[in-house]
């Protein structure tokens, strides 16, 4: 039986979880923000389901199930967003949306 | 009814509240009415209540109205005392005040803030009746702040005037410094001897207070430093002649016949306390002299009318002082009536003079007013020969009691009498002074003035001049009160005796000599350098006025610039000023940026992991 | 497998760091998409066939597409291009690559050392559960889809 140090499989998802997460704390362009975001959630992911296989089980793939329905909802919205923000704005960069400033 | 002691001073009271109440709406016969009338009432009461004690059936009459507050072993009251000494107060402060407000009504009947003159006038009365009826020193207090409240809201009557403002309130700071002078007097009595009843802490103090201890000294000195306030000696007598900017009546009910006394009574009232500090009673008789000698001086160099009769008043009150201090309580207290009289017929008189003559105040724009203002130049004439002490004269015995007790006293009893009598000269000559520049002589202005009289104006002066002139008689009841103390009869040489009659009558000479026949020249005394210094430091009333103003309010008001942004304020304002501070840190951080936003809740996941490891 | 774990593990990361440092919006969404096909392939490699086609069709295929959608719509141009270029200094990676640096180690630091026997597991097993004890879980994850549907729906309406 051939086997995978866990680690390794935690070790690269949480790898990609940083990536993603230093494109969503850098990058003004909403579209790239919202991808960051989306390779956040496929890290999650992958962890879950490098956990469940470790325990051999399914329930890591039924949780990855639900993180995919939320990813698809979610960018739905976020895509709707981004829309209103270019009709709103005419532009993608985040930083006009200082409304809240003070 | 009357058998209520506390019916006198309820009759002014309600004077005041109705007049003050209806806000001056009333019609003015009604105001006259109301305002004359209830010090008329009040005296016609006062005469009822006294009658026991003059015809000699009781001594002391004591009627409690209220229970004030009574907190732990403190319990006070509003408790009126009435005993010879309080007769004679009441009687003088509602007859010469009946008087006064009988005048009053003929003067101010021009004055548009009529109602409110009578309505502080008879809460004047009201508070001053507290004052000599109160059997405890904290209701003695309450008139006394009440007195001087009344005296600041006369004194600025015409307060349209900013100068009249500054007058009130240089008399209402200076008599507060006495007053709390006079607290602090009381706190002492109070925690010594545990009561305030005046009879009861004055035979507390003679039994526990041995002859000249410590705490009489001090409850002594702090009490005379309220009497020195209220009564414009030095060294707080610098507010009186300012005060002469309120209309004339009050000058001559507050600043002549009332208020300034109270101080008068209260050191009589509390003899028993002097009597145990023998140096502070020195020190009374002291500064009485000290005054009347000042105060002499700088009534011979004034020539505002008012000023002159002012700086007189101050000096009278100072052989007052000098009577308290030489142990001769009656005789001071009778000076104190038959002061009230002259002195308050020659105000009114000033009075009629003033509003004839167009309110001029200066004596040297009159001169030969006597065919023209005759009733007043009567009363002046009079009223003169009564404070000059003019044989036979009210004045006259009064004084004279006054200078023979000093006599009495050993070693500093006969500079005490020598300055009475350079006194008593000086008296003489602004007294006649007066008398002399504005009724005789060529007249320097108001040719066609015409006397301004009214029946309510001339009764009182009539009446006035018949006390002035035949109260020697009026037999002072007091001597149940000083009965201890009193020495008898006095014997002096016939020296002493005409050097004391002789003495005002050269002053009056003096005067005729330069005022009356101009014989001897003013001009050619002035023309004196020496003569024109010594001039220009007496008139400006020996210069306390510049001294207080040079060590006191220059430095306060500089003081005060310093502070300008209130320390204590600024202080206060700390935890204001910290938590804006904080907020204008804080709210950077809402930059409304989103990836600094983002920055923080990463940043702050991560320090949450490391404090979630560490500890 | 394990040479497939660890070849699709880094064609991922050096996809995901592509797609982070782009300047095109296309590329970076054609990045993104090989990265989650080089997951698919780690999915498969540690026996989960079932989301590894999963995550292809619906992940890569779906929702990527719909990012695709969006931003052709868009229609940005050369303009926001030179813009990305601007915005993009290298000063600005310092401190979010220290952040995460430090989340990582962190996380690191708290990995359970254990082995992964890959056994493959089924479609049939992941339904059976899906239809047993996670049951309510479907019908939730269904009302989230409907509310993102209504919800997506009305904001990029006018």
């Amino acid at each position: 039986m051939e086997s995978i140090p866990f680690e390794h499989g935690l070790m690269l998802a949480a790898t990609l979880f940083c990536l993603g997460l230093i494109g969503v704390m850098t990058r003004r362009n909403i579209v790239f923000v919202l991808m960051s975001l989306e390779i956040m959630l496929n890290a999650s992911g992958l962890a879950f389901i490098v956990s469940g296989s470790r325990w051999g089980g399914a329930d890591g793939q039924v949780m990855f199930l639900m993180i995919l329905t939320l990813a698809a909802a979610e960018v739905a919205v976020g895509l709707g967003l981004i829309i209103q923000l270019y009709k709103r704005f005419k532009t993608i960069d985040i930083d006009v949306l200082s409304a809240l400033k003070g | 009814m009357f058998e209520s002691l506390g019916w006198l001073p309820t009759f002014p009271l309600l004077g005041f509240l109705i007049l003050f109440l209806s806000g001056g709406g009333l019609p003015k016969r009604l105001i006259a009415v109301i305002g004359a009338g209830s010090i008329g009432l009040a005296f016609v009461a006062a005469i009822v209540v006294a009658l026991p004690i003059i015809s000699g059936d009781a001594e002391v009459i004591v009627h409690e109205v209220y229970t004030w507050m009574a907190v732990g072993s403190f319990n006070s009251a509003f408790g009126m005392y009435l005993d010879g000494l309080s007769v004679v107060m009441i009687l003088v402060i509602t007859g010469v005040g009946f008087l006064i407000h009988l005048y009053s009504t003929g003067f101010m009947i021009d004055d548009p803030s009529y109602s409110r003159f009578f309505a502080i006038m008879n809460l004047f009365v009201a508070a001053m009746l507290v004052l000599v009826l109160a059997d405890n020193l904290l209701l003695l207090y309450l008139g006394w702040e009440g007195v001087g409240l009344c005296s600041y809201l006369l004194i600025g009557f015409w307060y349209q005037d900013p100068a009249n403002g500054y007058a009130a309130r240089k008399a209402f700071v200076t008599t507060r410094v006495g007053d709390t002078s006079m607290a602090i007097g009381l706190f002492l009595i109070f925690t010594q001897l545990g009561s305030l009843d005046i009879q009861e802490s004055m035979a507390l103090a003679q039994g526990e207070w041995g002859l000249g201890s410590g705490y009489a000294v001090a409850a002594a000195l702090l009490l005379l430093g309220g009497a020195v306030g209220k009564s414009a000696q030095l060294p707080l007598q610098t507010w009186l002649p300012d005060a002469m900017a309120g209309p004339t009546p009050i000058s001559a009910l507050i600043h002549a016949a009332t208020m300034v006394t109270a101080g008068v009574y209260l050191i009589a009232r509390t003899h028993a306390l002097f009597e145990l500090a023998p140096d502070v009673q020195l020190l009374v008789a002291l500064i009485g002299l000290a005054t009347l000698l000042i105060a002499g001086f700088t009534a011979m160099t004034q020539h505002d009318i008012k000023r002159i009769l002012a700086y007189s008043t101050i000096s009278q009150i100072g052989y007052m002082f000098l009577g308290l201090g030489v142990g001769a309580w009656s005789a001071s207290i009778f000076h104190l009536m038959t002061h009230a009289f002259f002195k308050a017929l020659l105000f009114l008189a000033a009075g009629t003079v003033i509003l004839s003559l167009h309110h001029e105040h200066d004596i040297f724009k009159m001169g030969g007013k006597w065919r023209q203002l005759p009733v007043a130049f009567a009363s002046f004439l009079i009223g003169s020969l009564a404070l000059a002490a003019f044989p036979y004269t009210s004045g006259y015995f009064s004084k004279d009691e006054i200078l023979l007790a000093a006599l009495e006293l050993e070693h500093t009893g006969f500079w005490l009498w020598l300055g009475g009598v350079v006194g008593a000269f000086f008296t003489g000559i602004y007294s006649f002074r007066l008398v002399f520049v504005v009724f005789f002589g060529e007249s320097a202005g108001h040719h066609e003035a015409r006397e301004v009289t009214g029946v309510s104006m001339a009764a009182p002066l009539l009446v006035l001049m018949v006390l002035a002139l035949a109260g020697g008689l009026i037999h002072v009841p007091t001597e149940s009160v000083f009965a201890a103390s009193e020495h008898g009869e006095h014997h002096v040489s016939a020296l002493m005796h005409s050097i004391m009659i002789a003495v005002p009558l050269l002053g009056i000479a003096l005067s005729y000599l330069f005022y009356g026949s101009r014989t001897l020249s003013v001009e050619r005394l002035m023309s004196n350098t020496i003569a024109q210094g010594l001039h220009k430091f007496w008139f400006a009333g020996w210069g306390f006025d510049g001294l207080y103003r040079r060590l006191l309010i220059t430095p306060y008001v500089w003081l005060a610039a310093v502070n300008k942004r209130d320390v204590v304020d600024t202080a206060a304002g700390l935890l204001v000023t910290l938590s804006e501070a904080g907020n204008s840190l804080l709210t950077r951080s809402q930059s409304g940026s989103l990836r600094w936003y983002i920055l923080s809740v990463v940043g702050g996941t991560v320090l949450l992991i490391t404090l979630g490891g560490v500890l | 497998m394990t040479e497939l774990f660890y070849s699709g593990a880094v064609v991922a990361v050096i996809a995901t760091l592509l797609v982070i440092v782009q300047t095109n919006v296309v590329h970076a969404l054609i990045y993104l998409v090989l990265s989650l096909l080089a997951v698919a392939v780690v999915f498969f490699s540690v026996g989960a066939p079932f989301v590894a086609i999963l995550e292809a069709i619906v992940y890569a295929g779906a929702i990527m597409v719909l990012f695709l959608f969006v931003v052709m719509m868009l229609n940005l141009g050369q303009r926001s291009r030179d813009q990305e270029k601007d915005w993009l200094p290298a000063r600005s990676w310092l401190v979010p690559s220290v952040l995460a640096a430090v989340l990582l180690m962190q996380l690191t630091a708290s990995f359970p050392a254990a082995q992964t026997q890959i056994v493959e597991v089924g479609a049939r097993a992941v339904s059976e559960l899906l239809f047993g004890p996670y049951v309510l879980a479907v019908e939730l994850a269904s009302f989230l889809l409907l509310a993102g549907l209504v919800s997506a729906y009305h904001i990029a309406k006018k």
